[in-house]
């Protein structure tokens, strides 16, 4: 058994996993918490939010996300491949500037508009 | 220029005001925002976790502001940006400056106070210790690391464990600084534990809890922070001091609702929550000025804000088109037994409303317990239970007005916890 506190929201429900029992998941409110408890002790993921180099915008950076969760152990490999990634103005929110990230199906998209 | 509504600050207060305003019928309505942008202090939280409740997904600062800034540019709401609001009169007369239209006054019908709020300082919290650069509010850092690119150290001790700092502890260390500690006064967290979680125990960042920083060294740059554990009464215990060499002190210390136009002009203002006294209306002390968002207090999650601000918005409308007041029978809500503050505090009883929502914060960590509303009598007028109840973490709860019109004198909440 093993105590998570889950991080889907910010009510930060107490889960108990039980690896033993096909890690069924308790003490949840909501499927997000089970399915979390679940991905947690199978294989972590996390949505990763940063900021890139943009030129021509009235600011010099970009925020941006991974567009899904993207496995925890990629976090750090995430951060340099966003250091090495530019973009140019106009970008709208949600537009694709990285696509089929380190062998994943995560994309990393623009979260705000920069004309 | 003369306006139905003006209101004070393009944040997601502000932002939600003007949008519902508008969706219920006022056409003559003005944002002034300080900063060159709508969207406030959203722009530079680029994490997610962001309206959970109110759209029903997870969204980052800039993605949620974007969708009510796009909302907004549907309508025909005025805009001023890079414009400072330097007075509003008991007449509600908003006197503005800026570079673009010089010294000018908006004569408006309405006001919405939505300036939202300012960080607590090292000279709030009187640090001891030398005055080296690299001591930053963690707001001021992130602004510096996510707007304009800049990263503000590479061995970070974190002071304060408010939802900011817990943040930036996470952002500095993904962005290549070293973050050695965080560091909270208080035996328990000032933020949302999700934050506890993805944010200090993901990079093995240790958390102390009863501790602060005593000395603050270094000539030129830090170059050290002494932290001291502290005691019951949160002094600090002689014989505890662990040194961290480091060159930036990161401060999330609280944050101050900033008033300064509410309090020259003569609003009635909560001492517990440093924000305008308000109905449940959000209507002020003054008819036809409302206030909203974190300048009324403080809030954990924006969709509250937005839900709050919508309100005052509406109510703003209301105003000008002329509805009725909702008269003088006002019922007084307080702050009993555990409880730090209540907004609103206080409600029009003829007012036209199904149910009054009632935020508040507990003062400290309560187990299993019932947050209780009583009236003057004792006579317990409703009753919600809880499993926990943190003070970083604020509650609320839904009183129906019929409820409301049983209560003999004033009403207060209080916290009554499960015997154990």
């Amino acid at each position: 058994m093993t105590n998570l506190i889950c991080i889907t929201c910010p009510k930060g429900c107490h889960l108990c996993v039980d690896e033993d029992n096909g890690y069924t998941v308790t003490g949840h409110s909501c499927p997000r918490g089970e399915a979390y408890g679940k991905s947690e002790l199978l294989h972590p993921v996390r949505t990763v939010t940063s900021t890139i180099k943009i030129r021509n915008a009235s600011i010099p950076r970009l925020p941006v996300k991974t567009d899904r969760p993207l496995p925890k152990e990629k976090l750090f490999q995430c951060m340099d491949l966003l250091d090495a990634l530019n973009a140019v103005a106009p970008v709208h929110v949600g537009d694709i500037l990285a696509s089929r990230i380190l062998d994943t199906d995560v994309n990393i998209v623009a979260t705000k508009t920069l004309l | 220029m003369n306006y139905d509504i003006v209101i004070i600050g393009g944040g997601p207060a502000g932002l939600a005001a003007a949008n519902a305003a508008w969706e219920d019928g006022c056409r003559s309505i003005c944002i002034v925002e300080r900063d060159k942008e709508l969207g406030g202090i959203l722009n530079q939280c680029i994490h997610n976790g962001f309206g959970l409740h109110y759209f029903k997904e997870e969204l980052t600062g800039p993605e949620y502001a974007g969708r009510f800034i796009e909302k907004l540019s549907a309508t025909g709401v005025d805009v001023r940006l890079d414009a400072m609001v330097l007075e509003m009169t008991e007449e509600k007369e908003v006197h503005i400056v800026s570079s673009a239209g010089g010294y000018e006054v908006l004569q408006a019908k309405a006001v919405v106070l939505a300036m939202g709020c300012r960080e607590r300082t090292r000279g709030a919290i009187a640090i001891p210790g030398t005055r080296p650069a690299g001591v930053f509010t963690a707001g001021t850092a992130q602004r510096y690391l996510n707007i304009e690119g800049y990263m503000v150290g590479k061995r970070v001790v974190i002071l304060g464990s408010g939802d900011i700092g817990l943040i930036m502890a996470r952002r500095m260390t993904l962005e290549g600084a070293k973050v050695l500690a965080c560091v909270e006064v208080m035996p328990y967290s000032g933020g949302l534990t999700r934050n506890i979680v993805q944010c200090l125990n993901d990079f093995d960042i240790p958390l102390y809890l009863s501790h602060t920083i005593t000395d603050i060294q270094g000539n030129g740059r830090v170059e050290r922070v002494v932290v001291s554990e502290v005691g019951a009464d949160r002094r600090p215990i002689p014989g505890t001091e662990m040194t961290f060499d480091c060159d930036t002190v990161l401060l999330s210390v609280g944050l101050i609702p900033e008033n300064e136009l509410s309090r020259a002009a003569g609003l009635e203002m909560d001492a517990h929550t440093n924000g305008p006294v308000v109905y449940e209306n959000m209507e002020t002390s003054l008819a036809g000025v409302f206030a909203c968002g974190n300048v009324l207090h403080v809030h954990d999650l924006v969709d509250f804000v937005t839900d709050e601000s919508a309100r005052a918005g509406r109510a703003a409308a209301a105003y000008c088109a002329g509805a009725a007041h909702p008269g003088s029978r006002t019922l007084a809500v307080s702050a009993g037994n555990l409880v730090g503050y209540t907004v609103p505090q206080r409600i029009h009883m003829d007012a036209d409303f199904k149910t009054a929502t009632v935020f508040f914060r507990v003062r400290a960590i309560c187990g299993k317990s019932r947050i209780v509303v009583q009236d003057e009598t004792g006579a317990q007028l409703a009753s919600f239970p809880r499993e926990r109840l943190a003070p970083g973490e604020m509650e609320n709860i839904r009183l129906p007005k019929s409820i409301l019109d049983g209560a003999v004198g004033s009403v207060s909440v209080i916290i009554e916890e499960d015997a154990t």
